[in-house]
């Protein structure tokens, strides 16, 4: 069954409308990714998820949940935890309490520091270290792990491959498996198109704000995908939901 | 012997100043919320104690119990139903607000107590004290309120950095909306941080009151120790504004016997000037180290 609907959503940041009309789906377990030039809404489509950018128009359920009503800090305790772009380590606090602090709205579940070491085994000897002396790729670890500290039914990850080695992107990619083994749903947001149908059961691709294409990364010809992408021709009808 | 007393009795001082500076630097440290009626909230505080010690016929020390909870409930919501509305990227509101507030705040003490100075009778404690060598003395009352001083700032750290709690404080610090995404409540936090403001300026009043007397327009005086005192030991750190307040007092205590002996200076005014001059060269503040410390 489908844990994440959206319909006709609509959202923004004061007069600039950043998405039009998205409407999606997402089964439990799956993992979606979404594509799209700079500028494409999906920064904005994951914020309107997670509650910090409003919506103007539409509806978002999750779980049975009318998301829109409930304030962001809330939607962390409902199941919804998200990897911001750019990570966003909270630099007063050290790796170990940023971890923590991902688990502040104490949701139960299995994630604990210990199993976040486990997956990524770089940050066990940074655990007592503040947070902004790390480089790229463990900073990401440690948003991630952070986010997965919330024991989340949906995790949220905005370009988690942005500014860094490929070597280094490979090693956090290398982390999905095991966030999908613990049954929960992704959304991943990525503008390397070969990463993104590498890793998802499902993709979507959004243009100046609105969906352009989408379906199971196996049946999208690249050209499909470069055209939904910069929109160069027609785009083909998507009926596949 | 007269340098070294001077010394001793402005450390004494330092801890009522850094008492005052407590819930500006937390505030600021949190939130970067600049409360312009801070000093005005302290009197308040001081003249709840005249009418909590004349109602129920206690002492300010007991009135202590009534008082601190009553401001830490009235900052939690001032903070949660007006002032949360001026948090953001740009301080000026925040200073207009509680600018007004204290204007408010001055104006309707003037209208319950009238323009008479008050005191706070704590009884023999305010006169005794402990004789150390010929020449120097210490007060109880100084020292009393130096201990409560360092014990809340002590304390404030250790929440800060020990507890689930204060990791939010320090996490909405950083970055509100990112705290958000984690589950953390910022108004909520703004509010509680505020609760706790308003509590040490509570303690910080009625320690004024039962030192000295005073009167509803001494707000603004408290204010500028207090803000100097923050900012000579670095905005937004804890240890830092027991530092500046050390500082102020022994600058002012030292500036006064200065003043005894050559006619040339007087306590406010060097206090003032090693303020100007840590802006100067130091405007970060002594210990402040801009944003690891909360």
């Amino acid at each position: 069954m489908s844990l994440l609907e959206i319909d006709g959503l609509s959202a923004g940041y004061g007069d600039f409308q950043a998405l039009f009309d998205v409407s999606l789906t997402v089964d439990e377990g799956a993992t979606l990714a979404i594509i799209g030039a700079n500028g494409a809404g999906k920064t904005t489509l994951l914020r309107t998820i997670a509650g910090i950018v409003p919506a103007t128009a539409g509806s978002v359920r999750f779980g049975g949940h009318d998301l829109l009503g409930v304030p962001a800090h809330r939607r962390v305790g409902l199941g919804v935890a998200m990897v911001p772009e750019g990570r966003a380590l909270f630099p007063s606090l050290t790796v170990r309490e940023n971890l923590e602090i991902g688990a502040y709205s104490k949701r139960p579940g299995t994630w604990t520091v210990q199993k976040v070491v486990e997956v990524f085994p770089l940050l066990e000897r940074l655990l007592g270290r503040p947070s902004d002396v790390l480089s790229g790729g463990e900073q990401q670890a440690v948003a991630i792990g952070r986010a997965l500290m919330a024991n989340p039914r949906l995790i949220l990850l905005d370009e988690v491959s942005l500014g860094l080695a490929p070597i280094v992107v490979k090693q956090v990619y290398a982390a999905l498996p095991a966030i999908a083994a613990a049954g929960t749903t992704a959304l991943v947001v990525e503008q390397d198109i070969a990463q993104a149908t590498a890793v998802a059961d499902h993709l979507i691709c959004l243009l100046e704000g609105r969906v352009s294409l989408e379906g199971p990364p196996a049946e999208l010809s690249r050209d499909d995908i470069a055209a939904a992408y910069f929109g160069l021709a027609h785009t083909p009808s998507t009926e596949a939901r | 012997m007269v340098w070294v007393n001077a010394l001793v009795q402005g450390l004494l001082l330092g801890g009522l100043f850094a008492l005052f500076a407590t819930g500006l630097s937390l505030a600021f440290g949190v939130m970067k919320f600049v409360n312009l009626a801070h000093g005005d909230l302290a009197i308040l505080g001081a003249f709840l104690a005249v009418s909590t010690t004349a109602t129920l016929d206690i002492s300010p020390w007991l009135a202590l119990l009534v008082v601190v909870p009553v401001m830490a409930a009235l900052g939690y919501l001032l903070q949660r139903y007006f002032f949360n509305y001026t948090i953001g990227d740009n301080p000026l509101p925040s200073i207009l607000v509680t600018f007004g507030l204290g204007v408010v705040i001055q104006n309707a003490l003037l209208e319950r107590y009238s323009a008479d100075s008050r005191g706070l009778d704590a009884g023999s404690v305010e006169t005794a004290s402990i004789k150390l060598t010929d020449g120097i003395s210490i007060g109880w009352l100084p020292l009393i309120v130096l201990l409560v001083a360092v014990g809340v700032l002590v304390g404030l750290q250790l929440f800060v950095s020990r507890t689930r709690l204060g990791r939010a404080f320090r996490a909405t610090s950083d970055d509100p909306v990112t705290a958000r995404l984690m589950g953390v409540n910022d108004r909520n936090v703004y509010a509680v941080v505020m609760a706790i403001a308003f509590a040490t300026v509570a303690v910080a009043g009625v320690f004024l009151g039962i030192r000295q007397t005073f009167g509803p327009s001494d707000g603004p005086a408290q204010l500028l120790v207090g803000f100097e005192a923050v900012v000579i030991g670095g905005l937004g750190s804890l240890w830092g504004t027991l530092l500046g307040g050390a500082i102020i007092g022994v600058a002012q205590t030292v500036g006064n016997q200065v003043d005894v002996e050559t006619g040339w200076l007087s306590g406010p005014l060097l206090g003032h000037l090693i303020f100007l001059l840590v802006l100067v060269f130091k405007p970060n503040g002594l210990l402040g180290r801009s944003r690891r410390t909360s």
